[in-house]
């Protein structure tokens, strides 16, 4: 059952992902369209089994890398469904949905691996933790696209050679505010994941902080975008220069996932989480 | 056998005296229309008539004797000779002629090809030979097909995008910057013709404040008050590019008026808030070092003339396209046109049926009148759904051969096999000439 939601959700965010590459080289609104609403379609389905998973485990479904993963995907598409309903910015889904796809197909080459989920993780602190976690994770990934869109563009204008991205990227001033916007959105939300983290380490393992190295890279990735947003708030920083830096913390950002997800020791590993040995 | 014709002349066979000619008198397009509309070997008139072109567009069976006609009509109406203009002139027959009407419709024909302006003349005068009634069932739908061509070539290709203008590609770039130019502030350095005529572009695509600086300042101070902006002394640029965000320069200076050292020291005044500078002033006026401040873009009139370049090819790229979307549309213009020529049987097939019908029920009618009104009814009704049900497929199968070669030959049977022709008094419509 779970696995028919997730096929579906993954073939109809592949299925728009197809249509959204077409969209931005034959610049036909209809595939827009069309692609638009199959990747809503793609992400019901996709809610559809997070919440059925949520509902089979009792838990939050992100205790491994490929829930995670689809998790990602999922928060992704929701903030572009989120920023697009505000810029109505057709060719940022030609960027997000291959992306949000992406995951998605890393995530169904996992195997489903169900370990009994141990009682601790069954607890509305970890939900609020890794939801508000990974949402501003998604709304990063989108400044993250949309810094690469600014870069493209900037350097055509600048260069004074349009090349085919010209006319099919919108203006610097819109990529810049998408840009902004997204930033200024995700960063509450990262804060608030790593606070209600800290509760929820006190609630459940009786310290709020223990040095583990995800907790360590994570408080480096705040920092990185705390001080991209002060640029942005207080000197005026804008277009390339804060293209740039949103490009490098997302990079912070993806590798303090992985590395504390998978190959650092420490309690937020998968492999811990697995066998519960870190508790 | 009813032929469509196209006389005209544009601006690569005729020059502008001889078009204007024509033009000059708002009349003249009504006296031309009312002539088509009298004459006799003249069936269906149009013409078009706007700076760049001339074009009469008619239908009639005799084509030397209505083109001749025409022709000196025109001679006689703007005082000049025939043979002074007939080398002007080119004249398109049948296919020929739909095409190049389509094509006209469509700007491929424009002097500046894809500019929008035409279908909008086409359009107006149309409307005039309606109301004359000089049009009928071909030219009216030749016109609204030309429209529709015209429609998908706008929106299928890029024909229209490009700015094919330096004032245009700079409003164009100063979008790609800043999406809208509604609340932004315009500097204005150099009070010449070419400054005047960006600012009043921008001014047409939303900015509202503009500042206008000159070395003397009276200059300034005129070029204000025609565009509606605000004089300061050469002086006051500095602190001026602390709160602009386009530039406009074009003074005859021979050095730069603006250096990298001047822009780079109010960027942080400007809290890195894009700046645009477009240099139309040779020599040029903007240090090109300036580029390379980051988010200040400077284009100079090089650049400028390199878009709009580019955008000329792209132009002629999109062109093939609807050339292509041109030549479909003719094919189904021509589709229809020959499905008219079946009309006049199909007519003929229906009014026999019907006389049939009227016949038959008038020698019953002794045993009818007994019948009750509804009844009768009945028995009419069962009459004519046999009958329709008998020439339906008929009917069908000459629509659908109604672009072979063969046509006649189907024609020819189908009358010889229903007899139509022994009633060939009856009233044919405006069609007979297809026959």
């Amino acid at each position: 059952m779970k696995c028919l939601w997730f096929n579906l959700a993954l073939i109809f965010e592949l299925t728009a992902t197809g249509g959204f590459i077409v969209y931005i080289i034959k610049q036909n609104k209809w595939i827009f369209r069309y692609s638009y609403w199959i990747l809503v379609i793609g992400f019901i389905f996709h809610t559809i089994f997070i919440g059925y998973h949520y509902y089979l485990l009792g838990a939050a479904p992100v205790l491994n890398l490929k829930s995670a993963f689809s998790f990602f995907s999922w928060c992704i598409i929701l903030a572009y469904l989120i920023l697009y309903s505000r810029f109505k910015l057709m060719v940022l889904g030609s960027f997000v949905a291959p992306l949000a796809a992406f995951l998605m197909t890393i995530s169904s080459a996992m195997p489903w691996v169900e370990n009994p989920v141990s009682p601790v993780y069954k607890s509305f602190w970890l939900s609020i933790h890794v939801g508000t976690i990974f949402m501003g994770n998604g709304l990063f990934a989108i400044t993250f696209l949309a810094s690469i869109m600014y870069l493209i563009q900037e350097r055509q204008i600048k260069g004074k050679r349009f090349g085919p991205f010209y006319g099919r990227l919108p203006s610097l001033a819109t990529l810049d505010n998408i840009n902004y916007y997204s930033l200024i959105y995700g960063f509450p939300f990262l804060t608030v994941g790593i606070i209600t983290g800290s509760v929820y380490a006190q609630v459940a393992l009786g310290v709020y902080w223990q040095w583990d190295p995800k907790e360590v890279w994570s408080m480096i990735t705040w920092l990185f975008y705390a001080a991209l947003l002060h640029e942005r708030l207080t000197v005026g920083w804008r277009g390339r220069r804060a293209a740039i830096m949103s490009i490098i913390c997302f990079c912070i950002l993806v590798f303090s996932f992985l590395a504390g997800s998978c190959w650092h020791g420490g309690y937020h590993t998968f492999e811990s989480i697995k066998t519960g040995k870190a508790l | 056998m009813i032929k469509i014709i196209n006389i005209g002349m544009n601006h690569n066979t005729a020059g502008v005296e001889l078009r204007e000619c024509i033009a000059a008198e708002p009349d003249n397009i009504i006296k031309v229309l009312s002539f088509m509309r009298e004459s006799e070997c003249i069936k269906e008139g149009h013409f078009i008539s706007t700076c760049n072109r001339v074009e009469a567009i008619f239908t009639t069976d005799n084509v030397q004797e209505a083109k001749r006609s025409i022709r000196s009509f025109i001679s006689r109406l703007v005082n000049i000779p025939e043979e002074n203009f007939l080398s002007s002139t080119y004249t398109f027959e049948d296919m020929d002629a739909v095409k190049h009407i389509f094509r006209v419709a469509s700007s491929l024909d424009s002097m500046v090809v894809g500019e929008p302006q035409i279908l909008g003349q086409i359009k107006a005068s149309f409307a005039v030979s309606i109301e004359q009634k000089s049009s009928g069932v071909i030219l009216n739908r030749l016109m609204h097909k030309a429209f529709h061509a015209a429609k998908r070539v706008r929106t299928e290709t890029g024909i229209c995008e490009a700015a094919v203008s330096i004032s245009y590609a700079a409003v164009e770039l100063a979008k790609k910057i800043f999406h809208v130019l509604d609340n932004k502030k315009v500097l204005v350095i150099g009070a010449g013709e070419m400054a005047e005529l960006a600012a009043k572009h921008l001014k047409a695509n939303g900015v509202k404040s503009i500042v206008v600086a000159n070395r003397t300042f009276e200059r300034a101070e005129q070029l204000a008050k025609i565009i509606d902006a605000c004089p300061v002394s050469f002086e006051e640029i500095s602190s001026e590019l602390q709160e602009v965000d386009i530039v406009i320069a074009s003074t005859a200076s021979q050095e730069h008026v603006i250096t990298r050292k001047q822009v780079k020291k109010c960027l942080r005044k400007r809290r890195n808030r894009p700046l645009f500078f477009i240099d139309i002033a040779v020599p040029r006026d903007v240090q090109p070092e300036v580029n390379r401040l980051e988010n200040v873009y400077v284009y100079d009139i090089d650049d400028l003339k390199g878009a709009v370049k580019s955008n000329m090819a792209q132009r002629q790229k999109e062109a093939i396209k609807a050339e292509r979307i041109v030549q479909e549309e003719v094919v189904k213009y021509e589709r229809w046109l020959k499905t008219l020529k079946v009309v006049p049987t199909i007519i003929s097939l229906i009014d026999k049926t019907e006389s049939i019908i009227k016949a038959e029920i008038r020698k019953s009618s002794s045993i009818l009148e007994k019948l009750t009104p509804e009844q009768k009814k009945a028995v009419d009704k069962l009459s004519r759904s046999i009958a329709q049900k008998m020439i339906n497929d008929p009917i069908l199968y000459l629509k659908r051969k109604a672009d072979r070669p063969a046509l006649n030959t189907y024609i020819d049977v189908t009358r010889k096999l229903f007899n139509l022709d022994e009633d060939r008094n009856q009233d044919q419509d405006l069609y007979h000439g297809y026959k």
